[in-house]
Order: C-alpha cells, then sequence, then structure tokens
C-alpha cells in the first residue's frame, strides 16, 4: 500500500501475520462446518468406547489395574485424537490444494509453504485438542472419577494432534491421488491405531513388540493421557512427551518439504 | 521513464521436456495495462506463477516491485492482487467472509478492514448480495468477486489471469468496466487473455506470446500498423478460388493468412490496380497474431 512500506525490510520466515491469515480462514470456514465436524469427531470415539467398553467389560472387570471402561475411556482419546487430526490433515488437504485450489489462493497472499503448512498443522492440533477429551468426558458420565491431571489432556492431544496433522499434510503432499491413501490408512494408521494400547495393554505381547510400540506415537499419547488421569509417572513421562515433540518436528518439517514439492513448481 | 513494476529478463522455466518459458523479456510500468496475449499453451499461465513464485525459474532474472524473485517475493505479493484463472472462492462462506479472509492474508489493520471491505463490496456491485454463499452466486459475480478478493488491500500490481475467460459477452463487458476503472486509479495490471477484443480495449501495450517467448510488443495500434498495414482485404469463395487468390497475392508480393472461410490479403493500403474483389476492413490486432505465431487464435 504505501510506498515506504515498499523496500522495507526483508520479510521473515513464520510471521505471525501470515500464520493468522490462515488461522482466520479455518476459523471462518470452521464456522460452516462445525457441527457435522464436532459430531463424526465425537460419536466415533463413542462408539468405540461404548462397544469396547461393553463388550470387553462385560468379560474383563479389571485390565492392567484399571477399570475397563478407566483402561477404555482413557484409551481412545488417543484414537479420538487420530481421528481428528491424521484424517482431515489428508482428505482436507488434498482437497484443498486438488479440487477447491485453495492453496493457490493463499500461496498468492504474503503467505509461504512453511506458513501455510504450520498454521494449518497448528489448526488441527487445536481441534484434535477438544476433540480428543470427548471420549474422557463420555467415560466420565459411565463412571471415570474425575481429577487435576485430567487438565493436561488436551495439551498431550493438542501435542500429539500437532503431529499426526503432519503426517496427514506429508502424505497428501506425497500422494499422486486419492486411492493412495487407502495404503496409508490400512499399512499404517490401522495398526499403529490397534497397537497403540487403547484397548487392550500391550504387557502380554512379545519383548520386540513392546520394543517397537515405543516407536509408535499413538502408544505414547496412550500411555500419557492414562497417567495424566491416574498419576504421573516421573521422567519417563516427561520422555514419552519428549517423543512426542521430537515425532511433531520431525513430521512438520517432512510436510513442509512434501507441499513444497506440491505447490511450487 | 517510468519504474518498472514488472521485470522479466531471460526467463525459463521448464517442465520436464516442455518449456514452458522459453527467454522471455517482461517490462511493465508503474500504473500502465500490459496485456499477454497468446493462444492456450503460450506460457502466459506459468508467467503469472513466476510472478507469485509459485513457480521458480530455471534462468533469468525477476524483479516485481522491485523485489527480486523469488527470494524476496512475500513482499511483492504483500502489495500484489491476483486474480486466477481458475476460481477458488471459499464456496461454503458469504461473499463478505471470503473478503474478509483476504483482508487478513493481506495483512490489513484491524482499524481499516471493514472499510476495505465495503470498498471491495462496492466495487464489485456486491453490496447486496454479502451475505449470500459464493455457491449461490452467478458465474460473473463469482468472478466479480474473485476480482473484489485480489484488491481488497489496494495493490499496487494486479495480475489478472485469463479474467473474463468462460463468460457471457456481457458479463465480459461489466467486468472490462471494472478492469478499466481500475486502471483509471492508477493500479499497474498484467493481464493475460487469449481474446484479442479484450487486449485491444484494455492494455496500453501488447505482449504477443508464442511457445513461451514474445514474438512482438507494442502498443495495440502500433503492432497492427507495423505488421499489418492499415486495411485488409477478406475474399469469400470455394477453397479453389481462395487458392487462386492465394496465389496471386502472393505473386504481387503480398502478405495473406487463411481464416476458415476466407483469405485476408494483407497491407492493401492503397495498393492501386489490385484487382481482386473483396471487402476492405481495417487490421486489427487478430491479423498481427496470426500474421506472427502461425497460430490461429480462439
Amino acid at each position: 500500500m504505501a510506498t515506504a512500506e515498499a523496500r522495507g525490510a526483508r520479510l521473515g520466515r513464520l510471521e505471525r501475520s501470515a500464520l493468522t491469515g490462515v488461522l482466520v480462514r479455518e476459523a471462518v470456514n470452521y464456522s460452516s462446518y462445525w457441527k457435522s465436524s464436532t459430531f463424526s469427531s465425537t460419536v466415533e470415539p463413542t462408539i468405540y468406547l461404548l462397544a469396547f467398553g461393553f463388550g470387553f467389560g462385560s468379560i474383563v472387570s479389571r485390565i492392567g489395574g484399571y477399570d475397563y471402561v478407566d483402561f477404555v475411556g482413557t484409551g481412545t482419546v488417543a484414537t479420538a485424537v487420530l481421528f481428528s487430526s491424521a484424517f482431515p490433515a489428508m482428505f482436507g488437504t488434498f482437497v484443498k490444494y486438488q479440487f477447491q485450489r485453495t492453496y493457490d489462493a493463499i500461496l498468492a497472499a504474503p503467505v509461504d509453504t512453511e506458513e501455510l503448512v504450520t498454521a494449518e498443522a497448528l489448526w488441527i492440533a487445536t481441534r484434535a485438542g477438544v476433540y480428543g477429551c470427548v471420549p474422557m468426558l463420555v467415560a466420565i458420565v459411565f463412571g471415570l472419577d474425575p481429577s487435576w491431571g485430567m487438565l493436561a489432556v488436551p495439551l498431550i492431544g493438542w501435542v500429539a494432534g500437532f503431529g499426526w496433522a503432519c503426517f496427514g499434510i506429508s502424505i497428501a503432499g506425497y500422494a499422486k491421488s486419492f486411492e493412495n491413501f487407502n495404503y496409508v490408512v490400512s499399512a499404517v494408521l490401522t495398526p499403529l491405531f490397534l497397537l497403540a494400547g487403547s484397548f487392550f495393554p500391550l504387557d502380554n505381547f512379545p519383548q520386540w513388540a513392546q520394543v517397537l510400540a515405543n516407536l509408535n506415537p499413538l502408544h505414547h499419547c496412550v500411555v500419557l493421557v492414562r497417567h495424566a488421569v491416574f498419576g504421573w509417572d516421573g521422567w519417563k513421562d516427561f520422555a514419552r512427551l519428549g517423543a512426542l515433540a521430537v515425532f511433531g518436528l520431525l513430521v512438520w518439517r517432512i510436510a513442509i518439504h512434501a507441499m513444497t514439492r506440491k505447490l511450487i513448481d | 521513464m517510468a519504474d518498472l513494476a514488472i521485470r522479466l529478463r531471460g526467463v525459463v522455466k521448464r517442465y520436464g521436456a516442455i518449456t514452458a518459458v522459453d527467454h522471455l523479456d517482461l517490462d511493465v510500468p508503474e500504473g500502465t495495462c500490459v496485456g499477454l496475449l497468446g493462444p492456450n499453451g503460450a506460457g502466459k499461465s506459468t508467467t503469472m506463477r513466476l510472478l507469485t513464485a509459485q513457480a521458480i525459474a530455471d534462468e533469468g532474472e525477476l524483479e516485481v516491485l522491485g523485489f527480486r524473485l523469488p527470494e524476496e517475493s512475500k513482499q511483492a505479493r504483500a502489495q500484489c492482487g491476483v486474480v486466477p484463472q481458475l476460481d477458488n472462492l471459499d464456496t461454503t462462506l458469504t461473499v463478505e467472509q471470503n473478503l474478509l479472509v483476504f483482508a487478513h492474508l493481506y495483512r490489513i489493520e484491524r482499524s481499516e478492514r471493514r472499510e476495505a471491505i465495503e470498498r471491495a463490496l462496492k466495487m464489485s456491485k456486491l453490496v447486496g448480495r454479502r451475505d449470500s454463499r459464493v455457491d449461490k452466486l452467478s458465474g460473473g459475480m463469482r468472478r466479480r468477486l474473485l476480482i473484489a478478493r485480489a484488491l481488497v488491500h489496494r495493490p499496487r500490481l494486479a495480475l489478472l489471469d485469463e479474467p473474463t475467460v468462460g463468460l457471457d459477452p456481457q458479463v465480459r463487458q461489466e467486468l472490462w468496466a471494472l478492469i478499466d476503472a481500475l486502471r483509471s486509479e492508477g493500479t499497474t495490471i498484467l493481464m493475460s487473455t487469449h481474446y484479442i477484443e479484450e487486449a485491444q480495449r484494455l492494455a496500453d501495450t501488447v505482449l504477443i506470446m508464442s511457445h513461451g517467448s514474445a514474438v512482438a510488443a507494442g502498443a495495440p495500434f502500433e503492432l497492427v500498423r507495423e505488421h499489418a498495414g492499415h486495411e485488409v482485404l477478406e475474399v469469400y469463395g470455394p477453397p479453389a478460388r481462395l487458392a487462386e487468390v492465394e496465389a496471386e497475392a502472393g505473386a504481387a508480393g503480398m502478405r495473406t493468412r487463411r481464416t476458415g472461410t476466407s483469405i485476408s490479403i494483407l497491407g492493401v493500403d492503397g495498393t492501386n490496380g489490385f484487382t481482386i474483389d473483396g471487402e476492405r476492413r481495417p487490421a486489427n490486432l487478430e491479423d498481427v497474431f496470426v500474421l506472427l505465431t502461425g497460430e490461429e487464435i480462439a
């Protein structure tokens, strides 16, 4: 606008105003679809909770030292985080890139791919942090005792959600077509989701499987949420949170790389 | 000489074996409207993408509003408004919400945001439709909104990629009026088009592109005078007759071009003793285009 600004200092990376612009777009759009999104993010984990809670709960009343409903109620927080981050990131990114060409419009404004990806991931992470609490709230209705540690759950969901959002964006960035997502869902997300310790403890798995589980970010999310609700486990939990943060930072850079390749010729 | 809003020198952009932009030079002086004229595939859209650093050139120098690309592209983009060829509005949002989002993306101060949105609504004559969802708008309204969205922050430079493609003639006229108003306010405009009339009406200078390079540049009337003369003789007839006329004109040293059902003999101004019968008409940019590129234009 003003000519004085024209020769101003070079704009930095990850500027707040660029992130805000993209976040405002998401927030305004959210006002037009929040009902369906909240519905699916709420109902899906609740169904898991009820199905496993009542299904298994009728056979096993206690597991790993917890009431089964408590075990599953806290475990499905991670499921809800995954469902409200990786999936919207994958499909949403692809739709915005391929069909709505939204990203073309945003990148024509003073926003770089790095800022675009970061803002999108922040937005999804925040939603995942909130929606992740739903199964826990439902579990409270079914008898889970409230505790102060629960206040940390949205934060754990946010950190994990940021990583899974970046994971989904990366997949969308590398995918050639919508059909490619099937491979990722079947070969990556489903095993990670089942082997996270949400529905059954991993204690009885062979040693090598338990070691591998430590490479599953979702597993750390499950354990952290349980410990937040029932009592922390000192430095080990710090290490788990650190693992989630490392996972997040790593896939964040990968997502930026993937989307730069896709969006900038 | 006025400052250049856009300066390209020797710009090359390749996609694999295809060279989309091939050693292109382009000057857009501030305050002027320059038209990139060329058929589909001439490299117009790629040139537009290069100017916003959504495509990175393989060779050459690019400057937009004094900023070097791609390094300083973000500063340049802050003062540019881009109207894409393909509509990318948020269709489930209202007209006003679309403008609000871009008022944020273009970093308009909070205190000026409301006024900027109102101005954009007025300019695009969408004040009465501010609360309509985009998917309820007609094609012409959507295009007006697309333009208003690009201008919400009063950019110094507007990049319009085929701004009227696929629209009815009447809607096209409306948009021309809008672009003309923008030009008279002093906004620099670079517009790509494959409509001859659009370039002729709106552009101060036209750059004719073919296969990624500029084949001619200048004011529309100058290009016509220089390359096609004043008048053209258009001869209609059966194919055999047209072939005859072509040979005869060729023998007389005249340049010709074939159109679908006729043959045009160029530069017949004051040619006395030329006996072929036909309709005389003023030469136009299309004659120049076909002459220079050997391609027909839609």
